[in-house]
């Protein structure tokens, strides 16, 4: 080994860490602007005096028949039915957000809480609640989709709820590590000997700092969540009413022609869904590398 | 060392704190086996005295320490505190009891929350225990901050990792005195710190001492620092005790084997000593499966055949100069 | 080397004016700023410190360990007589384990956990000295009796978490001495252990070094480490050297007040319990804004207007090999009259005058 692994033990002293701690950058505040960008677009999208998304708008003029190419009239163009797309993007903002909200949402609450009581109390409840997470990771998350939209309905908070239980497990497990690893420091320690009770404990002392890289992993989760409901929508499994990002590349691409005649049909909806995706992971990512230089010069 | 016994308890009223056979044992996971961390250890405190602890790492002096603390609990052993027997106290009324002991620990940067203001970390016990106002709180966590060598101001705004080793170890001095404790248990305080800092950290606990009239145990594997700071020192050994002197008695005269290598392993700032360490000892065995007899027998440089079969019990072989030795060094 | 006595001749390392400096947002770091020593074949320096000092950078400086980005590096290493300043990664490998080889403050991180410790030892000979893998494996366990681990053999297939601290540090040394370099940095070697095992640890360093006719620099803030178990003393401040003599003469004659201060502030074993220790006030210098004149002026109880207006450069004392950079060193009649000012000043706080 010699002197590779001299090299690779090089390992900074903490001053030194504290020294060269890395700002977190613009590339992190650009996702972030863009990810915040289309949420507000998203919210304001039916005060915005976009087109109506549901409308037709048959050009009796002449220039043939729908689907239209983006002009300045439609900026993203139109689709088979003349509707425009550039509203319709906009608008199927509002369900994929809410969806991969709401889903990561329900996995936080219930997974974190779940992990932060495995990881702090240890023992039997660890056993279980370890046991739950392995369960729920093990299942085939494609079939529980199927099954469950079958059985129930393909309402916007069902969907939310079975991606929100799909993210119960990774969201679980990666706080039920980091109490593990935060329990053993002796803050905690000197917390218990001062009398504070274990819920203050949890909520004063291991929950700052398990957060963290749980936002990161939040981020990360809501764009796997949007991924999927695109990935229910071609299955023809999301959201039945109402307009998503899924079920706009769904029927831009339903057949090879429609993509290679109208290809901006699905092109915008997935530029969207692409951009959004990509800060989201980029920003997660981001932010734990950032607070892993942060956590290592503590 | 292996010893246990009782020769070198006092029995006076102004003892403090009194510990009597100190068993601590941990289970090996699916294994049905036990490390044996503390195996019969008994000793008192004096109000306003302090007794240091030494030993290699692993013999047990955290576990004791912590033991004290209820942090676990101990197998077995009595701990009296005040006259209160603390083995024995519901959970509320342990919580009670241990405002009046604290602890500080070894690795000031882990004892400190990194995602709370060093001063809010100061003021927690109070807010745990809702005591005073919020200006006498205010009052008191500024004037323990300015004693303890921290700006209040700086406090407020700043997190522990913006502060040095010796800083934060100072903070956590901080926090264990605001609840106005009697004990303060210090387990290896300046171990992690750098000389020049050691001594300002030592300084600033004999100032506290005096001040708020505290009493201390100071745990430390380094017998200088320990010296230094301390009236008894208890030497332990793989969960057992071997020697517990006055201080400067114990540095003089050490009479276990044990002592002589921890006095004779200490680094002098002076060229003349020769830094030959006395044996070289190898590893301390495995407090899984300690040897019979006396613990430090595999090791001692004196060992008789008595040592492999009987446990040595603490007697006094000098006034208040107490080992656990069959066959101690003279002097 | 050569045939004849090299040793009078030319020194094994001259580290002359080296500059290590680490471009930061915060500014500048200059963690070490203009350090020449030259060492000897077989002989050992100490380099004490409080940390933060530089002593760190200074060794991985010297061996080319640091990292290439936002560095700057001046001033000349000279080892057996070629320059090491500007060669290549490429270049260095040869001279790492070979030639120089360093021991880290942790043995838990330092060594590979999923590697069994006689491969870890092993791979260096094949690698650098071309031996096959039964020699190679004789050779490690020649190594393992060499720095005293019982059952050599036995050993040569654990893993480093099977091992105590003590004889994880030993396994370090071992891969350290595998290829027989010439001079051995050993950063911090028993920082992390205690009291007993470093004792051990040193005496093992001290001892190889001997059998080996090695150069060793040992690289610790505890000015007690250093003291029996090396030739020469370096004392480092704020990433300059401000004291440097032969051990023996540093511990009778220091002139540096930071060398006092470094010295008193031990806990000794023959000073009765509760002997107040001295401590240095304040904090080591910011190395992004060093202070003006002496960087230990701040702290120096010494410190006259001058010290904080002018560096004070290297003085030569009687004693050639005995250098220090202070305007009034212990023994100057400044000192002495200050020194009595101060314990004039402590005898009226202690007889509670005040005013
Ligand atoms: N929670 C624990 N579980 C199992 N073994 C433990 C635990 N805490 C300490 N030990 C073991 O008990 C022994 C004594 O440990 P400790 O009291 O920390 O020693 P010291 O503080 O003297 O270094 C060691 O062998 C250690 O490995
Ligand atoms: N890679 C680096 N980037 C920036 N600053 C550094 C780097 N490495 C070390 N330093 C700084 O250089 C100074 C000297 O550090 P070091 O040599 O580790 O000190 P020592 O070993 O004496 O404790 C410190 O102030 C440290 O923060
Ligand atoms: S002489 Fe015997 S009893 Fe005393 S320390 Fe040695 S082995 Fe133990
Ligand atoms: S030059 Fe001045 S400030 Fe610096 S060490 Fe000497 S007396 Fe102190
Ligand atoms: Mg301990
Ligand atoms: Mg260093």
């Amino acid at each position: 080994m010699s002197e590779e692994t001299i090299i690779v033990s090089d390992s900074p002293d903490a001053e030194i860490n504290a020294a060269i701690q890395k700002k977190i950058g613009w590339g992190f505040w650009l996702a972030i602007s863009w990810v915040i960008l289309i949420t507000l677009l998203a919210i304001l999208a039916p005060y915005l005096h976009l087109k109506d998304p549901r409308g037709y708008f048959i050009d009796i003029d002449g220039n043939g028949r729908p689907p239209y190419g983006p002009s300045f009239e439609h900026w993203f163009g139109t689709d088979k039915d003349a509707r425009d797309i550039f509203a319709r993007t906009l608008h199927g903002a509002r369900i994929s957000l809410i969806v991969g909200f709401s889903a990561i949402s329900f996995g936080f609450l219930v997974g974190g809480t779940l992990g932060i009581i495995a990881g702090y109390f240890r023992g039997w409840l660890d056993k279980i609640i370890s046991f739950t997470f392995i369960v729920l990771l093990s299942f085939p998350s494609l079939v529980l989709a199927i099954m469950l939209t079958a059985l129930l309905n393909r309402s916007l908070f069902t969907i939310s709820m079975i991606l929100g239980i799909l993210s119960i497990a990774p969201v679980g497990r990666l706080a039920r590590a980091s109490t593990l690893q935060f329990s053993d420091r002796e803050f905690v320690l000197a917390a218990r000997q001062i009398g504070a009770s274990d819920s203050r404990i949890i909520l004063r002392e291991l929950l700052p700092n398990v957060v963290i890289p749980m936002s990161a992993l939040a981020l990360l989760g809501m764009a796997v969540a949007i991924v999927a409901e695109g990935g229910l929508a071609f299955l023809g499994l999301s959201v039945s009413q109402g307009i998503t990002w899924g079920s706009l590349i769904q029927i831009g691409s339903d057949s090879a022609t429609t993509l290679e005649n109208a290809p901006w049909i699905a092109f915008f909806p997935i530029l969207l869904l692409f951009l959004t995706v990509l800060s989201l992971n980029f920003a997660g990512d981001r932010l734990r590398s950032h607070l892993d230089v942060k956590e290592s010069s503590l | 060392m292996a010893g246990t016994g009782k020769a070198h308890l006092r029995n006076s009223p102004d003892v403090l704190l009194s510990v009597n056979d100190l068993v601590v044992e941990f289970p090996v996971a699916r294994t049905g086996l036990k490390v044996n961390a503390v195996s019969g250890i008994s000793f008192d405190v004096i109000k306003g005295e302090t007794l240091g602890i030494v030993g290699e790492s692993g013999c047990g002096k955290s576990t004791t320490g912590r033991a004290i603390m209820q942090l676990p609990a101990p197998t077995s052993g009595s701990i009296d505190f005040n006259g209160q027997e603390l083995t024995t106290l519901s959970k509320d009324e342990m919580r009670d009891a241990r405002t009046k002991i604290q602890m500080i620990f070894q690795d000031p940067i882990s004892s400190l929350n990194p995602r709370r203001k060093v001063r809010d970390i100061v003021l927690e016990p109070l807010l745990v225990w809702k005591r005073g106002t919020q200006e006498e709180r205010d009052i008191l966590v500024n004037r323990i901050l300015e004693d303890v060598g921290i700006d209040p101001q700086r406090a407020a705004e700043s997190y522990p990792h913006q502060f040095s080793g010796g800083q934060c170890q100072r903070i956590s001095i901080a926090r264990s005195l605001v609840l106005d404790p009697q004990m303060i248990i210090c387990d290896e305080p300046v171990s992690a710190l750098d000389v020049s800092v050691q001594a300002q950290v030592i300084n600033l606990l004999e100032n506290l001492k005096a001040k708020y009239g505290l009493t201390l145990i100071f745990i430390a594997h380094d017998l200088a620092v320990v010296k230094s700071i301390s009236d008894r020192v208890l030497v332990m050994y793989l969960g057992k005790m071997c020697e517990l002197a006055s201080s400067d008695d114990l540095y003089a005269r050490p009479s276990h084997p044990y002592t002589n290598i921890l006095v004779d392993s200490i680094p002098e700032p002076d060229p003349e000593v020769i830094y030959a360490p006395t044996a070289v000892m190898g590893e301390p065995p495995s407090p899984i499966n300690p040897p019979a007899g006396c613990r430090f027998n595999p090791r001692c440089p004196n060992v008789q055949d008595r040592c492999r079969v009987e446990e040595p019990e603490m007697r006094e072989i000098a006034p208040a100069h107490f080992v656990a030795c069959h066959n101690p060094l003279t002097y | 080397m050569n045939d004849s006595d090299p040793r009078t001749t030319t020194p094994l390392l001259e580290v002359s004016d080296l500059k290590t400096y680490f471009r930061t947002e915060r500014g500048t770091v200059k963690a070490v700023d203009g350090v020449s020593f030259s060492l000897q074949r077989g002989q050992s320096l100490g380099i004490v410190g409080e940390s933060g000092s530089g002593k760190t950078v200074l060794s991985r400086s010297i061996m080319g360990l640091l990292g290439r980005t936002n560095l700057i590096r001046e001033g000349s290493i000279k080892f057996n007589g070629q320059e090491l300043m500007g060669l290549s990664v490429k270049e260095m490998r040869s001279i790492w384990g070979q030639e120089m080889s360093m021991i880290f403050q942790d043995p838990m991180t330092s060594l590979n956990p999923v590697m069994k410790i006689g491969r870890q030892i092993a791979e260096p000979l094949m690698l650098h000295l071309g031996m096959n893998k039964s020699e190679a494996r004789l050779t490690a366990e020649k190594l393992l009796t060499d720095v005293r681990i019982p059952e050599p053999q036995r050993r040569l297939n654990q893993y480093p978490h099977e091992l105590s601290g003590g004889m994880r540090q030993r396994v370090m040394i071992a891969i350290a001495l595998a290829c027989g370099p010439t001079l051995l940095f050993a950063d911090e070697p028993t920082t992390a252990l205690d009291v007993t095992v470093q004792a051990e640890i040193l005496h093992l360093i001290n001892e190889q070094r001997v059998d080996r006719n090695m150069s060793l620099i040992l690289v610790t803030h505890n000015i007690g480490v250093v003291a029996g178990n090396t030739d020469v003393i370096a004392v480092m401040y704020g990433g300059k050297i401000v004291e440097k003599a032969p051990t023996k003469t540093l511990f009778s004659s220091y002139k540096m007040p930071y060398t006092e201060a470094l010295m008193r502030s031990i806990p000794k074993l023959r000073q009765a319990s509760h002997t107040r220790l001295a401590t240095i006030p304040g904090r080591p210098p910011d190395m992004v804004n060093p202070p003006l004149g002496c960087n230990f002026a701040p702290r120096c109880a010494y410190a006259r207007p001058k010290c904080l207006v002018e560096e004070p450069g290297l003085t030569v004392t009687e004693n050639p090999e005995h250098v220090y950079a202070c305007f009034y060193p212990v023994g100057s009649p400044e000192y002495h009259e200050r020194k009595l000012e101060l314990s004039q000043r402590s005898d009226l706080l202690s007889t509670g005058g005040q005013n």
